[in-house]
């Protein structure tokens, strides 16, 4: 397996009238080449910002990128500038990315066929007749039907589940080496997701894309993705191959998500929720201790007293960012 | 189930809601959004109904007619014995007093600029239910019951989390002591982790105050861990309604087969062996749905018939309706 993308120790922080939101605080990750990976973690745990990151998407001011490596075949993309000409060269060839809201980010005053062809013109530089006809190609590759008469109308015409097909097909227009589906499905209903994901997985085999999938929902993790990183208060808390992390979660926080998600097929008279007590933290002023310390029940005095830990390995591919050794406790 | 033992304490019967398309400057009718299209369900006392169904199948519209949001157009809704379906806003208010009802927003749902205690006062203000001497007393008894300090009285909705906002909804729901909570996705606006707290509060205020849920939702797993009978919707009808466990292990409308087949289980072990029904296209639109069973062009087995007759909700034994004539 040949290494893609590897993100070393990334933050990215913002400036904002409360003080410094340290939103990422040195994640590293990487996916290898027709792999796919997922990154898991509630609102505000900094995941969409460090994809947002990898594409040197943030907005700056008030975001800036502080730290890090983003190693793309061999080239550190950080050292390009945001808005230079290697960036838009990679962005959305290289490294394609689809947004959680279908709704918002399609343009609503351009047609579907000026949106997909804009991608195609700057980077397979085609001409406006070869690139309507790929358009309409893989309009119909994402299952739009009558692509042909379809390509012309406005994302308004479409339904949520069109517009994520269509963004799908915009996102794999230029046969990208890596694909980032943040929340791809979060808006829409289950038979819909179910539909969307089969495609996407369907979709990356045939072009050979990695996917790395951002989402809180830990049903779709299990069902598509091998590799995992769950994410915590702007950092990687645990990683691991699926199967490892759910049969066997190490951080207590891990541990705490699976017990408090209902599972179909599970009533009440068969098992009672545990939620994880507390709120997430405010990413404002910090303490220098673990973040998940003040909801965990293994804390120890040790993490009291340190600060957080650094991730270590406790099995095959398996870290953990955790003092605890929270074998046979759980 | 102990059918004969429990009382109802909701019936609706055919009930009918269709919602005009107006066209023109003259706000022509040219048609119906069928919203919810004859549909008849109970829940007994001390028990939850979930309704489950995808965006626009008529779930909510349900909701608001129970709670008389909505005039139905046709069909009945016994509450405690009583028909509501067509009594007049002023012999309806007092009768009010013994629903409550929790919405999906925690943020749009609370007045911003109430104080929290004043939010959860309202319902006795209006119901004359508390003396005004004694109406800060029950306020704090009712923040209490819900996990809510009394000190945050005289806060303001945005100093809340968004749990603790949907405490303070639910707060506001039990003031008047009602029998029946109609919970409108109460918990899809919420972080994952968050969501337990908030499901399990439900389920505790249920055992302690004997309440009756019809709880509305999208996310099949979360409505079968609260709820006794499930009933599955799609485009303004009820395809199945029977016990939690059995919709789990014995699905029978190819409906809740292809949803319950779509929602990926949180174990890679299980889902290796799972292979999800992929329905093919969208969900026909509500103003012109088709013609026979309104399922039939996704389903894999439709026969002729299917596009002609509609399928009654007919009892299979043991508690579970379905509405399908291949079965």
């Amino acid at each position: 397996m040949t290494e893609l993308l590897r993100v070393d120790n990334l933050k990215t922080f913002f400036k904002t009238y409360r003080g410094l939101v340290i939103a990422v605080d040195g994640v590293s990750f990487q996916i290898n080449e027709g792999e796919i990976v997922g990154i898991v973690g509630e609102s505000g745990c900094g995941k969409s910002v460090t994809m947002l990151s990898v594409m040197q998407l943030i907005p700056i001011p008030p975001g800036k990128i502080v730290e890090g490596k983003v190693v793309f075949e061999g080239q550190n993309l950080l050292e390009y500038e945001a808005k230079g000409i290697e960036m838009s060269a990679i962005r959305g060839d290289r490294i394609a990315m689809i947004f959680q809201e279908p709704m918002t980010s399609l343009n609503p005053v351009l047609t579907i066929s000026r949106q997909l062809t804009e991608t195609l013109e700057t980077h397979l530089h085609l001409d406006r007749h070869s690139s309507r006809s790929r358009a309409i190609e893989f309009l119909k590759q994402v299952g739009i039907p009558d692509a042909k008469l379809r390509v012309d109308d406005y994302p308004h015409q479409f339904s949520g589940g069109m517009r994520q097909r269509v963004m799908i097909a915009m996102g794999l227009s230029c046969n990208p080496k890596i694909l980032i589906a943040d929340e791809p499905t979060t808006a829409l209903d289950v038979t819909t997701q179910a539909q969307l994901l089969e495609l996407m997985r369907e979709m990356i085999r045939r072009f050979n894309t990695s996917l790395i999938i951002v989402t809180h929902n830990l049903g779709v993790i299990a069902r598509y993705v091998e590799r995992i990183y769950v994410m915590y208060a702007g950092r990687v808390v645990e990683s691991g191959l699926s199967r490892d992390l759910f049969s066997n979660p190490m951080h207590p926080y891990t541990i705490g998500l699976l017990n408090s998600i209902p599972r179909l097929g599970e009533t009440r008279k068969k098992r009672k929720l545990v939620p994880i007590a507390g709120l997430p933290p405010n990413l404002i002023n910090m303490p220098p201790t673990c973040a998940f310390l003040p909801r965990c029940t293994y804390r120890i005095e040790q993490c009291e007293k340190e600060p957080w830990p650094e991730l270590r390995e406790v099995g095959n591919r398996h870290n953990t960012r955790c003092y605890m050794d929270v074998t046979g406790k759980k | 189930m102990n059918a004969e033992k429990s009382e109802t304490i909701i019936e609706v019967k055919n009930l009918k809601m269709y919602f005009p398309i107006t066209h023109g400057v003259l706000r022509r009718k040219v048609g119906d959004i069928r919203a919810v299209d004859d549909v008849s369900f109970q829940v007994r006392r001390h028990e939850t109904l979930g309704l489950v169904g995808e965006s626009g199948c008529g779930k909510t519209t349900i909701g608001r007619c129970i709670l008389r949001l909505y005039k139905p157009i046709a069909g009945n809704i016994i509450f405690n014995g009583r028909d509501i379906a067509n009594l007049p806003e002023r012999k309806l208010r007092p009768l009010r007093r013994g629903m409550g009802c929790i919405f999906q927003d925690p943020y749009g749902s609370l007045n911003p600029r109430q104080s929290a205690g004043s939010i959860a006062a309202d319902p006795l203000r209006i119901h004359k239910a508390a003396k005004s001497r004694e109406l800060e007393d029950k306020v704090a008894a009712i923040f209490r019951l819900v996990g809510l300090d009394p000190s945050m009285m005289d806060r303001v909705p945005h100093e809340f989390s968004g749990g603790q906002r949907q405490r303070l909804g639910i707060a506001r729901a039990l003031a008047c002591q009602p029998s029946l909570i109609i919970c409108d996705e109460p918990i899809s606006a919420l972080d994952v982790s968050i969501q337990a707290q908030i499901i399990n509060l439900l389920e505790e205020l249920q055992e302690e105050l004997g309440l009756t849920y019809l709880f509305i939702a999208h996310d099949l797993s979360v409505v079968q861990h609260i709820s006794n009978l499930v009933a599955v919707m799609y485009l303004g009808r009820i395809v199945e309604i029977t016990t939690s466990e059995e919709l789990y292990e014995n699905p029978l409308h190819p409906y809740t087969k292809a949803l319950l087949s779509a929602i990926p289980i949180p174990n890679p072990f299980v889902e290796a062996g799972r292979q999800p029904i992929v329905l093919r296209g969208e969900v026909p639109s509500p103003a012109n749905p088709p013609a026979g069973c309104h399922f039939h062009p996704r389903c894999s087995m439709a026969i002729s018939e299917c596009s002609t007759v509609r399928p009654p909700l007919r009892d299979t034994g043991g508690e579970h309706m379905v509405a399908c004539i291949r079965i």
